[in-house]
């Protein structure tokens, strides 16, 4: 009996020391959505925040992806979500107006430094002087090729294409199909839902003279020649060219990981992914140029905010940890970890950075990069994968295609600038 | 007959002035009250909720606010509301009848067999223990192009061409159907059978006795004695393919997808539901949408009640 009364009174002791340290800790919560990546790398910038400050416990709490804006919504109204919370930077007007973040405040995160050391993208976070969140990294597209493959189709492997045209050329040297015409190898994947929708919006219609949507992204402005003639090159890679399918292998990502596409475009957050790819060597390049040489890019990010449920030292503890994981040290773990790139200017674009062979095409791109504004992102999205899908699957010309998508997400548009 | 208040007045004094039957009426209303309590409180009132959330205009974040049928208006006037009513009602009047049909010619066939016959049934049964997304996703991959789609790779082997399935506007929804009527299949052939052994075999035998053909003994003896089993499996299943929902998301979307696509070609009204509910917050809108969805169920019910209730 004496040995388990001892045992009872050590867990008594332990239990109470445990209590007793906890009651001195301020814990604060963090919210992400799940990818194996990004948790590891949280995990272990929580960590090293903990050892600089040990009064301060982060809780770090995930959601699959497809339930994460669900989970803050709800929560929030009910006092219970995050303290600082990671959201996608097209959500942020819909969580100000909701209430469910703050601004951030100016004593820790003073706008001009803001405007000073990070990329100009993250402007899209300011509403009326006021800047609501802050990206750890921000992300871009590039071309990710297959060097087995170029080689085997007589390509240099270290010369990926530059151009729009060689980038066709260099499809149509890679495409194999079977005596029936059936596509076994595919020299380009074709990927609308994937980020071939961003590849359209923000890089082939501005190449080929368009842009999107108005100055002031009130307008949908795709709806012109140029959007017909990017349409049209994008649609007879299938049609004509022959040179890819959309839904060939089910997901673009899947078959160029399978060693059946000879390029995909994909963006950086793809990196960590395609790491694991153990059956050939494969090559990152930037985006190809346009006809008149115009590079463009699509830049996205997941910022990260103080909610307005904090207060006190919770919210003294909270800014500590923003600060702390939007900076420069957090930034690098970051790239090493996920594959997505420093916010910060000068922690992207150090020597190391840029001579790195497959950093420094998703870097350099970041200087010429768009961040589309979205008011409902997943309606604007569905909008031009339906465009598509009526060009590739129904044979809809282009140019009426485009008209019948513009009129779709201009009553999008209407509908969120004038609540 | 007591009322409740005269209960609570008069208290003991009354309850011993009850008579026997009486004391059970008033007993069997008390047990009554908590499963029709916790019911009104987990069904009904949601329910009742949902039509107010309707008349609202709501995101989750900020206070509703009300704006009469406004959000049914909206819902008229969607044309991706009329495809995907339309879709809905194409699952229900391929899926009812086809499964159906199935699961009875089976089960009337698997009646007969005595070799095996348990093994052969769990075999039906399988798929109905399966989880509904592992299963669209295994269906998925069977409907993908060559070279790594079973379908098309037995085409492409009989040297036929290869079909798109669910890239396809007119296949994807057959696509998409075809493994929730495969899962499903085992349920209403047990359901079947169980109806089959239900009927006396004296009436069979008097059949026979009488020299009826097996076409006559199945559309005069089977058919009719199995009328309760086959009410039970058209309610239930056009239920089930009205709220169709796990094979289509599972099947049609992905991470970064386009679930009920191509142009909404496979989507169901509670797919649009989700969507408007939980990707827009949207959720006036949405509640305007199960108001519908509430409303077309209880008139198919209380339709195939009506049409198949004996005469």
């Amino acid at each position: 009996m004496r040995g388990f009364r001892g045992f009872l009174l050590g867990l008594a002791i332990s239990v109470g020391a445990i209590a007793g340290a906890r009651a001195q800790a301020v814990e604060i919560e963090y919210w992400q959505y799940v990818f194996d990546a990004r948790i590891k790398a949280m995990n272990e910038l929580i960590k090293r925040f903990e050892a600089a400050n040990p009064t301060i416990k982060v809780k770090h709490t995930t959601f699959p992806y497809a339930d994460y804006q669900t989970k803050i919504v709800a929560a929030a109204p009910a006092g219970q979500g995050p303290d600082v919370v990671q959201l996608f930077y097209g959500w942020v007007d819909n969580f100000i107006a909701g209430k469910v973040i703050r601004p951030l405040p100016r004593d820790a995160f003073p706008p001009e430094m803001i405007e000073k050391e990070f990329y100009p993208i993250v402007s899209a976070m300011k509403r009326e002087g006021e800047y609501y969140a802050l990206p750890t990294a921000v992300r871009s597209l590039a071309l990710f090729y297959n060097k087995k493959i170029f080689q085997e189709a007589g390509l240099d492997p270290a010369k990926p294409p530059k151009t729009l045209d060689e980038f066709l050329d260099a499809a149509k040297k890679t495409t194999k199909r079977d005596g029936a015409g059936n596509m076994l190898q595919a020299g380009v994947t074709l990927d609308m839902p994937g980020q071939d929708y961003h590849w359209w919006r923000e890089v082939l219609l501005r190449q080929m003279g368009g842009k999107p949507y108005s100055d002031d992204n009130k307008t949908v402005a795709y709806d012109s020649e140029a959007g017909a003639k990017s349409l049209a090159w994008y649609a007879d890679l299938q049609r004509v060219h022959k040179v890819g399918l959309a839904g060939f292998m089910d997901e673009g990502q899947a078959a160029f990981r399978a060693g059946r596409a000879a390029m995909t475009i994909d963006g950086s957050f793809r990196l960590g992914a395609f790491g694991g790819i153990k059956n050939f060597e494969w090559g990152v390049a930037e985006l190809p140029a346009g006809p008149d040489g115009t590079k463009s890019n699509f830049a996205s990010y997941w910022v990260n905010a103080i909610t307005t449920k904090p207060t006190g030292e919770k919210l003294e503890a909270a800014k500590k940890f923003m600060a702390f994981v939007t900076s420069p040290e957090a930034m690098q773990l970051w790239l090493e970890t996920v594959g997505e790139l420093p916010a910060r200017k000068a922690a992207a674009e150090t020597e190391k950075n840029l001579a790195h062979p497959v950093y420094s095409p998703f870097l350099k791109a970041l200087n010429y990069s768009q961040a589309t504004v979205f008011v409902d992102e997943l309606p604007q999205r569905q909008v031009i994968l339906d465009m598509a899908n009526r060009v590739l699957l129904q044979n809809q010309e282009p140019k009426a295609a485009l008209a019948e998508a513009a009129k779709a997400e201009q009553a999008i548009l209407d509908r969120f600038y004038k609540k | 007959m007591t009322t409740d208040t005269d209960v609570a007045r008069s208290g003991g004094r009354l309850w011993q002035g009850l008579s026997l039957q009486q004391k059970q009426v008033v007993w069997a209303w008390a047990f009554l009250a908590v499963p029709i309590l916790f019911y009104g409180l987990i069904r009904f009132y949601p329910t009742v909720e949902a039509f107010v959330i309707s008349t609202t205009k709501w995101n989750l974040m900020t206070p509703p606010s009300f704006v009469g049928l406004a959000n049914f208006e909206r819902l008229l006037a969607d044309p991706v509301f009329w495809k995907v009513f339309g879709n809905t009602f194409l699952y229900l009047v391929i899926g009812t009848p086809v499964s159906l049909i199935l699961a009875f010619v089976i089960a009337y066939h698997l009646d007969r067999v005595r070799f095996m016959h348990g093994f052969i049934r769990a075999l039906y049964f399988l798929p109905f223990l399966t989880t509904a997304a592992a299963m669209a996703w295994v269906w998925r991959w069977f409907y993908q192009p060559v070279p790594i789609g079973l379908f098309n790779n037995l085409l492409a082997g009989l040297g036929i061409a290869q079909q798109p399935f669910l890239r396809s506007t007119t296949q994807a929804l057959p696509a998409v159907l075809a493994p929730a009527i495969w899962a499903g299949l085992g349920f209403q052939v047990v359901i079947f059978l169980a109806g089959l052994r239900a009927i006396p075999t004296t009436y069979y035998e008097a059949a026979r006795i009488d020299g009826l053909p097996d076409l006559a003994i199945l559309r005069k003896i089977t058919l009719p004695l199995l009328k309760p089993t086959i009410i039970f499996l058209v309610v239930f299943s056009s239920i089930g393919f009205l709220r169709i929902f796990d094979q289509v998301y599972n099947m049609t979307s992905q991470t970064s997808s386009d679930p009920g696509g191509p142009l909404n070609a496979t989507k169901p009204l509670v797919l649009m539901i989700y969507q408007t509910a939980f990707s827009s917050f949207d959720m006036g809108y949405a509640a305007a949408q199960t108001v519908v969805l509430f409303l077309v169920l209880l008139c198919i019910s209380l339709l195939q009640l009506r049409l198949l209730r004996d005469r």
